[in-house]
């Protein structure tokens, strides 16, 4: 059977096996609602104990301070719709390279009277201090700036954002969907007030997610009704997704390190074969997650390319898969000053666990190839 | 050959029936993509078995499938429903009406928005937990925005009429909002007759999982809504992150065999339920909660009148059941659905919410009328208040010294 190679794991990844395995008996026998008090009931709230001591041992934070969420969309938006609705209005700043699902939100909060405002960031994706500095002594009451992008890869000094942060005495929230499984995230270390963790980034089912919250910031709840999670989030948990996500973030903490010199070393082979091509590789001089690479080439067509690159067998991306469904070109992209013209063209590929070396050689071929087919099928159009 | 505990809880939750699990499985292996990508075959397979599934459940309720939005379950669902009609027709009024025995999704929804200025009338109901209908039309206000009146009560099963609150909303132009989540595969729903413009779904009280729900949201006349969940986009703008495949390919699955096998299965069970209820006639200063006509035959609510409720779960630790709703079966206070038809607190404590499902069996029902039998003989054996009573006293004349 014709299998393609799977190089989009920044937009879903496969379940790991262990995990699938795990959630299989919520499936099944051990069907309890966790707010019942006889037996099916116990036996799925020990499970959801257990997998909280899970997800907290993976990211440095204590089990009690982990709000289970549908998936990272929510834990985002209960972030910035949640504090924002314990505070009078004021300053919101997120960074101008935010997943929709912090960016919305936020734009939401100018009808409840709040300003908004899109922290800089420079030609390689990262924050631009200056304009940090500049916003910070606006006071702000609210600042979420995402840890690793989901497109480009690159990662923000989160740790020296959060000190001052907490110096200027704002809440900062940073959504670690994409770095989660792939770098070090410790919430501790980090020293952030909430972070946004997602499931089936790392080999867990889609439909799990979490908050991680310092018990300081005070929430409201975007759902309401019956009180789970210290009544931060309403509703029959998801047992099954939840018992998964417990363990791919134990699978994920334990193969972190190994995984991140085998994946960074394949996707530094894959950019020096792409730039063989021409390729522009963008956010190359800034700290990356090992996975990730975003590039472009002149005069080709992301959509186009990537259509072609599936049907010779490697799935990857032509934007974030979230927004993949409107044109506009990346907002990543041209966050960075990159002009919308080279940002339609532009292709992210994301490597996981089960990527071997051998798909690389054969997506750098099969990539020139296309790009060589599709400069001569323009060559004669013009 | 019994297994124990006995499940008699499927209000609370049901387990995934087989068939469905059959169904997701395979989701959860190879087919593994994200829904929004748009860009491999990994996607568009996820997107069809999505969209497969959203034809199944608008099929169960007579629904166009554009008007199935997904939703992480039914407490969402009741959330974005109301806050999200409250907040878009803002302009045309501030008054909500629901009723005091709704779920807690429903009531703390509301009062959420009274907190934010919205005004609110929580409906009384009858002895038999129905609403009347004269009063439910005197309830309503010219500035009334959003109605909300459950289907299926979750403790005692009743059947509100729904049809024709739905044509008294319409008539005023009211925007009524139905939580089904207890309705489903229990009571037919055709959304096509009734005048209903949101209503809510849950796919783990319907035999598929848990964290997967849906909301109708009517075409026509339409309906508006705030979304209450930003972010890709995903559902129309309506409720934003990414679809759990596996989750919905279950509630499909789940939503088709209900449609196909409720009209038989609901017989069986009822015979059930009637087998249970006969099983308990014998039995002294028992009382059924709520109306028996109109009630889905899956619920059974009684209250055991001098056994308290607390040591009476504990007696009967071999069968699984609730003595109030699952949701807030973790609190000590009596169950506020019985409180709202007039029951006193002692009967209240004293109730146990049997619901019969897909997987019940007369050997099981046979056990709980036995157990039942034993236990409460026993406990009332124990109670003053018992012995009192069978000394021919009247309570409610005797004289309790403070402590």
């Amino acid at each position: 059977m014709f299998a393609p190679a799977y190089l989009d794991w920044n937009a879903t990844s496969p379940l790991a096996p262990e995990v699938r395995e795990a959630m299989l008996p919520w499936l099944g026998e051990r069907f309890g609602n966790a707010s019942s008090r006889h037996e099916y009931g116990r036996q799925a709230r020990a499970a959801i104990d257990e997998a909280r001591e899970r997800v907290a041992a993976a990211v440095g934070a204590h089990p009690t301070e982990v709000v289970f969420t549908s998936g990272g969309s929510e834990a985002n938006n209960l972030f910035i719709k949640g504090a924002a609705a314990c505070m009078k209005p004021g300053l919101v700043a997120i960074s101008a390279i935010e997943h929709p699902c912090v960016r919305e939100p936020a734009k939401q909060l100018r009808r409840a009277g709040w300003d908004v405002v899109e922290l800089a960031v420079d030609t390689a994706g990262r924050i631009d201090r200056n304009h940090w500095q500049a916003v910070l002594e606006r006071r702000p009451k609210l600042l979420s700036v995402m840890f690793a992008n989901n497109e480009s890869g690159v990662l923000q000094p989160i740790a020296e954002l959060a000190s001052e942060a907490r110096e200027a005495r704002v809440w900062l929230h940073t959504d670690a969907v994409q770095a989660l499984g792939k770098i070090e995230v410790d919430f501790r270390a980090l020293g952030v007030h909430a972070m946004t963790l997602s499931s089936h980034k790392i080999g867990g089912p889609i439909g799990a997610g979490a908050l991680v919250l310092d018990k300081r910031v005070e929430l409201a709840p975007l759902i309401a009704g019956g009180g789970q999670e210290r009544g931060l989030r309403s509703g029959t948990e998801n047992v099954a997704a939840i018992v998964g996500f417990g363990v791919a973030c134990q699978l994920a903490a334990a193969r972190a390190e190994d995984e991140h010199h085998r994946l960074s070393a394949l996707r530094d082979r894959l950019e020096i074969l792409l730039a063989e091509t021409g390729t522009r590789i963008f956010s190359r001089e800034a700290e990356r997650l090992p996975n990730t690479s975003f590039f472009a080439v002149d005069g080709i067509d992301g959509e186009t390319l990537v259509g072609k690159l599936d049907r010779a067998g490697f799935a990857c991306a032509s934007g974030s898969a979230c927004s993949s469904a409107n044109p506009e070109p990346s907002h990543t992209l041209t966050a960075m000053g990159v002009d919308e013209t080279l940002a339609r063209n532009a292709v992210r590929v994301s490597l996981g666990p089960t990527t071997t070396a051998d798909d690389i050689e054969r997506f750098a071929e099969t990539f020139a190839r296309q790009v060589k087919e599709l400069k001569e099928l323009a060559a004669v159009a013009a | 050959m019994l297994k124990f505990p006995i499940y008699l809880d499927y209000s609370a939750t049901t387990p995934v029936d087989p068939r469905v699990a059959e169904k997701m499985i395979p989701w959860l292996t190879e087919q593994f993509g994200n829904p929004a990508s748009r860009s491999h075959a990994f996607g568009w397979d996820a997107e069809k078995a999505v969209e497969d599934a959203r034809g199944e459940v608008a099929a169960l309720v007579g629904a166009d499938p554009r008007e199935i939005i997904w939703t992480s379950g039914a407490t969402e669902s009741n959330n974005l429903a109301i806050k999200g009609a409250a907040q878009f027709y803002k302009g045309k009024g501030k008054h909500i009406l629901t009723v005091k025995t709704e779920h807690k999704a429903v009531l703390d929804t509301v009062r959420e928005l009274e907190r934010l200025g919205f005004e609110a009338t929580y409906l009384d109901v009858q002895e038999d937990g129905l609403i009347d209908i004269e009063q439910f039309k005197a309830a309503l206000r010219p500035d009334t925005i959003v109605v909300s009146v459950m289907m299926v009560n979750n403790e005692i099963g009743v059947i509100q009429p729904i049809a024709e609150i739905g044509e008294i909303c319409r008539d005023k132009g009211i925007v009524f909002h139905v939580d089904a989540a207890q309705a489903t595969g229990k009571v037919a729903i055709d959304l096509k007759e009734l005048k209903v413009d949101l209503m809510s779904f849950s796919a783990h009280k319907t035999y598929g999982p848990k964290g997967m729900g849906a909301l109708y949201v009517r075409r026509k006349p339409r309906v508006r809504l705030e979304a209450q969940m930003h972010g890709g986009g995903h559902e129309r703008g309506l409720r934003s992150g990414t679809l759990a495949t596996h989750q919905i390919v279950g509630m499909g699955e789940a939503f088709r065999l209900a449609r196909l096998e409720m009209g038989a299965e609901n017989e069986r069970i009822r015979m059930l339920r009637d087998r249970l209820l006969d099983g308990f006639k014998d039995m002294e200063a028992v009382y059924v909660n709520g109306d028996l006509e109109h009630r889905v035959p899956h619920n059974l609510n009684i209250s055991f009148a001098y056994v308290e409720g607390e040591s009476l779960i504990m007696a009967i630790k071999d069968v699984a059941v609730s003595s109030g709703s699952a949701c807030t079966s973790a609190s000590l206070e009596p169950s506020y659905v019985l409180r709202a038809l007039g029951r006193n607190d002692e009967l209240a404590h004293s109730s146990i919410r049997f619901t019969i499902g897909r997987f019940t069996t007369v050997e099981e029902i046979d056990f709980a009328i036995d157990l039942l039998h034993k236990r409460i003989g026993k406990l009332r054996e124990l109670s003053p208040l018992w012995e009192m009573v069978q000394e021919g006293i009247d309570l409610d004349t005797v004289q309790w010294a403070a402590h």
